[in-house]
């Protein structure tokens, strides 16, 4: 057989069905689902009359609405944000599928849960009703985000109908240089490419700045491929992956494990193998990222200065927007900017490895006066190991806000919102306008960037702060489904 | 789903790039667990003086009487980026939107047009501009025809630009098929394919799994 990418065997490893002109029947392995989104799609199934095609491949949680404050239940700040949470409560109890409601001690963000407690494994297939669940790719899975029409396709047939993307892969080589992580390879990649510049690409993430990522940096990188446009980014499953997966509660044991992970090594990218495009990125001189503008590619190195003209493919018109919105002069210093927020969160950034590399930042400093500053672990386990390693200890003293998982501040539905005009540093995907906020000012960037603009007030770069470097904890250790 | 075959209409050019379904239908106007009822809340964002308010910014091209009736949308690169909610394209087709024209789309709403009745039309951008200039002059009268069997877009007599769709995504909507009706016809296929994987990769499947398609 001719070389294959590793897109090529994901791909044909779930056909079904060859449905001509390109369009493949292609086989789902799990189906996660949100209040937001999931809920609609399981009401529409449920009004339609038909049955979920298998419910012990489906799940379920409770993170977009649900509030992060201490003591939170069914009721949210977001206006009639509790009818989701209510309906897609009967919504799963009678589809019957495992649902991580709100007081679930699993409870969590999607893309955190998912891979935390092994319900994405190499090689399977995974859906969900949300743009972010290109995520989960980093355990060499394809997963994609779909519309809730198409979730309801796949909860009715265990099957969804697609056109095969086109493969690009992007080499990430060289050392990142201390202090600079996957996010910051995730901007870098996307400002000099452009937001659309993977559009209706499968890519794969690869080469040796790759390779020297952890498992959870790999997730912060695989989750902003939907901000470039693609339908998915993925990395090959390698020994890291394994050693992540194994024990946790959805990852096969004994005999099983050992006939998987023969599987699993095959899941690369054949020498020889030929993609429709390709990009290199060299890591050695990548400095951490922040974004200037309001979209994810209007990027830059927190050392330089905001650029004077559109970069290739934007107009002059949206340069001179962005910067208007932000309240920006070209030619200008990132890190003269005040602060009046920094949230560390969200599906890209809150895993305990985010958490322990910002509190190394934050031990034995204060969050500068005048500045809000929250962090909300994306999953209870998160949580709870934080609280275990004396996270939450450094977070709190530090004048942070310490909250329970969820999708929280990083998008406003509503209810909690930073201020008009505020400007927050922000560990998430998205500075959209009013994402955060109306007309809040987001700049997305690292934890670390994140920790250290929040002590000192204006955005910083964080290899200025002396760091503590005694925090390396343990791995975090799953739970039962 | 509603067939689509030819449409001649009145058509709102909106060229800014990266256009995301937060600013089709911000969060905080998805208010219930429903595909309907979610016009009102279309480009709330631009379309209304206040947040959470009704009254019209008379500036927003589609509160403008000239174009009253707008079906198709000229849109920017990136157009429907960002969160995966369907409800923008729902919001969209319950407005009266029946195609949207731009350079490049979101995968995602991409698909949800399709599985919606909504044409979405890949232009270059130089392309979308020139009709958006012709629009511009008398939107009423300078009507853009989207006309999905010959793929062709045009507008007066000197525009005319061919498009394609990928793979079964012109006869879903030609036809305005449902998906889910025509994936059940190959149950037998799907069951062959579980009872062959359930051997190759036992550890996707758990143990109380029916498997069974309905």
């Amino acid at each position: 057989m001719s070389a294959r990418t590793l897109f090529d065997k994901l791909w044909d490893a779930h056909v079904v069905q060859d449905l001509g002109g390109g369009v493949a029947l292609i086989a789902i392995d799990r189906i996660f689902l949100h209040e937001r989104t999931g809920s609609v799609a399981l009401k529409s199934l449920r009004t339609s009359g038909r049955a979920l095609f298998d419910p012990t491949r489906v799940f379920c949680t409770m993170d977009h609405i649900v509030d992060t404050l201490p003591g939170r239940g069914d009721s949210t700040l977001m206006p009639g944000g509790s009818q989701f949470i209510l309906e897609t409560r009967e919504a799963a109890r009678e589809a019957g599928i495992r649902l991580f409601d709100v007081q679930d001690p699993l409870q969590g963000i999607v893309h955190v849960i998912s891979p935390e407690l092994g319900i994405v494994l190499p090689g399977a297939t995974v859906v969900c009703p949300d743009s972010h669940t290109c995520t989960q790719g980093a355990l060499g899975a394809f997963a994609w985000g779909i519309g809730s029409t198409e979730a309801e396709h796949a909860l009715a047939t265990g099957t969804l109908r697609m056109s095969r993307p086109r493969t690009l892969r992007v080499n990430f080589e060289g050392v990142l240089p201390q202090g600079v992580t996957a996010k910051d390879m995730a901007l870098a990649l996307i400002s000099a490419h452009g937001s659309v510049g993977g559009n209706g690409y499968a890519v794969e993430f690869a080469g040796s700045a790759v390779r020297a990522l952890e498992v959870e940096a790999r997730l912060t990188l695989c989750n902003m491929a939907t901000e470039f446009s693609a339908v998915t980014g993925f990395i090959a499953p390698d020994e890291k992956t394994f050693e992540y997966l194994k024990g946790r509660d959805g990852a096969p044991r004994g005999a099983m494990w050992d006939q998987a992970l023969q599987q699993w090594r095959e899941l690369v990218s054949d020498e020889g193998a030929v993609f429709d495009r390709e990009i290199t990125v060299h890591v050695d001189e990548l400095a951490p990222m922040v974004t200037w503008g309001t979209s994810p590619q209007q990027a830059m190195p927190v050392t330089g200065t905001v650029p004077e003209a559109a970069a290739a493919g934007s107009s002059a018109e949206a340069h001179a927007r962005a910067l208007g919105y932000m309240g920006l002069e070209a030619g200008q210093s990132l890190t003269e900017l005040s602060i009046g927020a920094a949230f560390l969160g969200s599906c890209t950034n809150s895993r305990i490895s985010d958490l322990r590399r910002a509190a190394a930042i934050l031990r034995g400093r204060r969050v500068a006066s005048g500045v809000r500053a929250i962090c909300v672990p994306g999953s209870m386990s998160v949580k709870r190991q934080a609280e275990a390693e004396g996270l939450d200890v450094i977070f709190r003293e530090a004048g942070f806000e310490w909250r329970e998982a969820g999708c929280s501040m990083c998008f406003f539905a509503g209810g909690e919102s930073f201020g008009h005009r505020q400007r927050v540093i922000s560990s998430t995907n998205r500075n959209f306008e009013s994402r955060q906020g109306p007309e809040t000012r987001t700049h997305i960037a690292s934890p670390e960037v994140v920790a250290a603009s929040a002590v000192t007030g204006r955005i910083t770069d964080p290899r200025t702060l002396v760091v503590a470097n005694d925090l390396a904890g343990h791995d975090l250790a799953g739970g039962r489904l | 789903m509603e067939a689509f075959t030819v449409m001649t209409a009145v058509a709102a050019p909106m060229l800014r790039d990266n256009i995301d379904t937060d600013i089709i239908i911000p969060s905080r106007e998805m208010k219930t667990v429903s595909k309907t009822g979610l016009s009102p809340g279309l480009f709330a964002g631009w379309r209304y003086t206040a947040i959470g308010g009704r009254e019209p910014n008379p500036e927003f091209v589609l509160n403008q009487p000239a174009y009253a009736q707008t079906r198709i949308l000229l849109g920017g690169s990136n157009f429907g980026c960002g969160s995966s909610r369907e409800h923008a394209v729902w919001a969209l087709h319950e407005y009266g939107i029946r195609a949207v024209i731009a350079p490049s789309f979101s995968p995602i709403f991409h698909g949800n047009c399709i599985r919606n009745g909504i044409v979405p039309v890949t232009l270059a951008a130089s392309d979308i501009a020139a009709m958006a200039a012709y629009v511009a002059e008398a939107p009423q009268a300078h009507r853009v025809t989207v006309d999905l069997r010959s793929g062709e877009v045009s507008a007066g007599t000197a525009l005319r630009y061919a498009f394609a769709l990928e793979g079964e995504a012109r006869e879903m909507l030609l036809e305005g098929l449902d998906a889910i009706d025509l994936t059940l016809k190959h149950r037998v296929a799907i069951q062959d394919f579980i009872d062959r994987d359930r051997r190759e990769r036992p550890w996707i499947y758990f143990e109380t799994s029916s498997g069974g398609a309905s």
